[in-house]
């Protein structure tokens, strides 16, 4: 039974150039409990997927279907989703900073969803607060509920997004390049209390980064997106020992390891992603690729099911490019 | 080594700012260390640990407090401003924010011309020329001669910078998180294109960069830099092999790696706590207050910087983890046990 299901989602931004299709027929389920990774780069789609999920774009939103926990979200009004908005789902996103209001104490933020969505009074919603702001990992977090966002370090002000996320037990949380602001040795604070959360409160994640490590030890499935489209999704194992998709193969093959694995020169993928206005016919990234067959030059490949939950709209034989699963 | 290979030394360089309220903060603590020519030398570290500070100090662009930058023999400190001017010729920066580092009124032709002019290089009909081949090194299609800084992509503004540092035919170049801001696709291109050129160039650079994959990648040698201080010094295959210092240590094991086995095997160190106020550092070792390792005695005196092996620099006495522990950091025993 999934919590959240998209269905042909098409997110469109009318531009002096022309139309922007940023999202373009995506579609995609999350199970209860489940972590799910978005990864590709910047202008791939990612974060309109999940911000047009929640209506937070100025743009043209369509889709054949998006219901979230038995709820159909097209159908609700701009209040009805508001309300969706913070308690059952819960935002995190990169600069903490923007999110946060500057001339609020962390404490009244907090207080504000507490007595909003769950109708707490004033005390109860100050012990709840100081109970958040304990679980998500900040020392003394009776003092922090006087301090004012700029007087926290960025991670942080990072935790108490988390907990603000977190104050109405959403059943869902997205997280979009939460980390990537943050220096390595908190972002595995971070991720390790993302991870705890999902494990013990069973939210399930939608978790958007261009890093594929991070992926890699956090994530349970991953859609890969490029050009407003996922280009191909499985479970991690699938999609970093058998990459079937060449966007895939060259993100995997452009990230250095700390590990040193991979050799000494990087498999960069030459050229930049398309503009998104001109409508696309054949493989969006054909022009970048470096596996293509003569049949890329034909139609758009149709996504293909590899078995498992393992899909990718790829139609080159990539099986002699797999480094293989070395465990 | 004779000490002729080196063509950088920098010695016990310190750089204080004032803070608020008068209070001096030490962002770099007699910093030490020499570069080889040809080589790359990786600064890594989180913020405000002093990398980026120590890289404007190579230039003088940002003057130390104390200690001296050595270049090819000759002091920079004691050079007066026209006599920096011309060294600057051989030393060149290229910076995270390409885009800004462009000025936005000038064409890309424009911005390597005006490089070539300042140093007087390339007058008259060669300059066009000079141009087009400066372009055509970094991979830029000459066609983009005419367009302004606004119109490129990130990556191409990043091979404008550093055809514009190319320019005067440096000998060092302090890259300081040249890909940070890239695409990890994008991140990958310039990453190969610094490679080509130093090849090719003959090029010295010092990398200064939080991503310890990339560094590992580019670099020869490391410098982990923690709070102003450089806590270990080695090659690369010491430092990612046999990290000693505890803060090197819970570093390397925080970076993920795109390998999800290898994910669920690895021990991670998880720090507690923030980066301390630097205008207000611990006593002793400024890594005491997070670190898992730490006694009483480490609060009372500054480590010293020791050699734990020929040419592996660390400032901490009382780690000696075993080369198998410390290589499941990074995933290295996992595989091997495999």
């Amino acid at each position: 039974m999934s919590l959240l299901r998209v269905l042909n989602l098409q997110t469109h931004f009318d531009t002096e150039q022309g139309v922007v299709r940023a999202v373009d027929g995506v579609t995609f389920d999350v199970a209860e409990g489940e972590i799910l990774g978005l990864v590709g780069e910047s202008g791939s789609g990612k974060s309109v997927t999940a911000l047009s999920i929640m209506r937070l774009v100025q743009g043209r939103i369509r889709a054949d279907e998006i219901t979230f926990d038995g709820m159909d979200l097209l159908r609700l009004d701009e209040a009805a989703v508001r309300e969706i908005r913070g308690a059952k789902i819960g935002m995190i996103f990169q600069d903490p900073m923007r999110s946060l209001n500057p001339v609020l104490t962390i404490g009244r933020q907090l207080t504000e969803v507490l007595r909003r969505h769950q109708k707490m009074d004033g005390a109860a919603a100050r012990r709840r607060a100081v109970e958040l702001l304990d679980m998500v990992g900040l020392a003394m977090p009776e003092k922090r509920l006087s301090a004012y966002p700029h007087q926290l370090s960025g991670g942080m002000r990072q935790r108490v997004m988390i907990a603000i996320a977190l104050s109405c037990h959403p059943k869902l949380l997205i997280a979009d390049e939460a980390t990537t602001a943050l220096d390595v040795t908190i972002q595995a604070q971070i991720v390790e209390l993302v991870k705890q959360l999902a494990r013990d409160l069973g939210t399930a994640v939608i978790w958007i980064s261009h890093d594929l490590g991070l992926v890699a030890g956090m994530c349970d499935r991953v859609n890969v997106m490029y050009a407003g489209r996922i280009v191909e999704t499985g479970s991690v194992d699938e999609l970093f020992y058998r990459p079937s998709h060449g966007y895939t193969l060259g993100l995997i093959g452009s990230s250095p390891r700390v590990d040193g694995e991979g050799g000494d020169r990087l498999v960069s993928i030459e050229g930049m992603p398309p503009d998104m206005i001109e409508p696309i016919t054949l493989c969006p990234f054909l022009p970048r690729c470096r596996v293509t067959v003569a049949d890329c030059q034909r139609t758009m490949p149709p996504s293909r099911h590899l078995g498992g939950g393992h899909y990718a709209s790829c139609v080159a034989d990539l099986t002699s490019h797999w480094s293989g699963d070395r465990a | 080594m004779t000490v002729n290979d080196d063509i950088l030394r920098v010695e016990a360089v310190s750089v204080h700012f004032s803070g608020r309220r008068g209070v001096r903060i030490k962002a770099v603590d007699e910093v030490s260390f020499a570069v080889k020519r040809g080589s790359t030398f990786g600064l890594v570290g989180e913020s405000g640990c002093g990398k980026s500070t120590t890289g404007s100090a190579v230039l003088m662009l940002q003057r130390p407090n104390a200690g001296k930058v050595i270049f090819d023999g000759v002091d920079l400190g004691t050079l007066g401003d026209r006599a920096l001017r011309s060294m600057r010729r051989r030393i060149q920066m290229v910076y995270q924010d390409a885009a800004a580092s462009l000025n936005p009124r000038l064409s890309v032709g424009d911005i390597i011309s005006e490089a070539l002019t300042i140093h007087g290089l390339y007058r008259g009909a060669s300059r066009g020329g000079r141009i087009r081949r400066l372009m055509d090194m970094v991979g830029l299609p000459s066609r983009l001669a005419n367009r302004y800084p606004n119109e490129l992509s990130g990556g191409q503004a990043q091979r404008v910078a550093i055809s514009r540092a190319l320019a005067v035919e440096p000998e060092l170049i302090v890259c300081d998180e040249p890909v940070s801001a890239l695409d990890v696709s994008i991140q990958a291109q310039i990453v190969n294109l610094l490679q080509d050129l130093q090849r090719d160039l003959g090029l010295t650079y010092i990398f200064v960069s939080h991503d310890l994959s990339i560094v590992r990648h580019i670099s020869d040698k490391i410098a982990v830099m923690y709070l102003g201080k450089i806590v270990e010094l080695a090659e690369k295959e010491q430092l990612y092999r046999r990290p000693m210092h505890p803060y090197t240590r819970a570093l390397l094991s925080a970076v993920p790696v795109p390998d999800p086995h290898l994910e669920r095997k690895r021990e991670r160190i998880i720090l507690s706590g923030d980066l301390p106020d630097p205008a207000n550092p611990p006593s002793g070792c400024r890594f005491t207050s997070r670190c898992p390792l730490a006694v009483p005695s480490c609060g009372e005196s500054e480590p010293a910087f020791s050699a734990a092996e020929a040419g592996h620099w660390v400032r901490c006495p009382i780690t000696s983890p075993s080369t198998r522990e410390a290589a499941e950091l990074v995933g290295h025993a996992a595989r091997s046990l495999q």
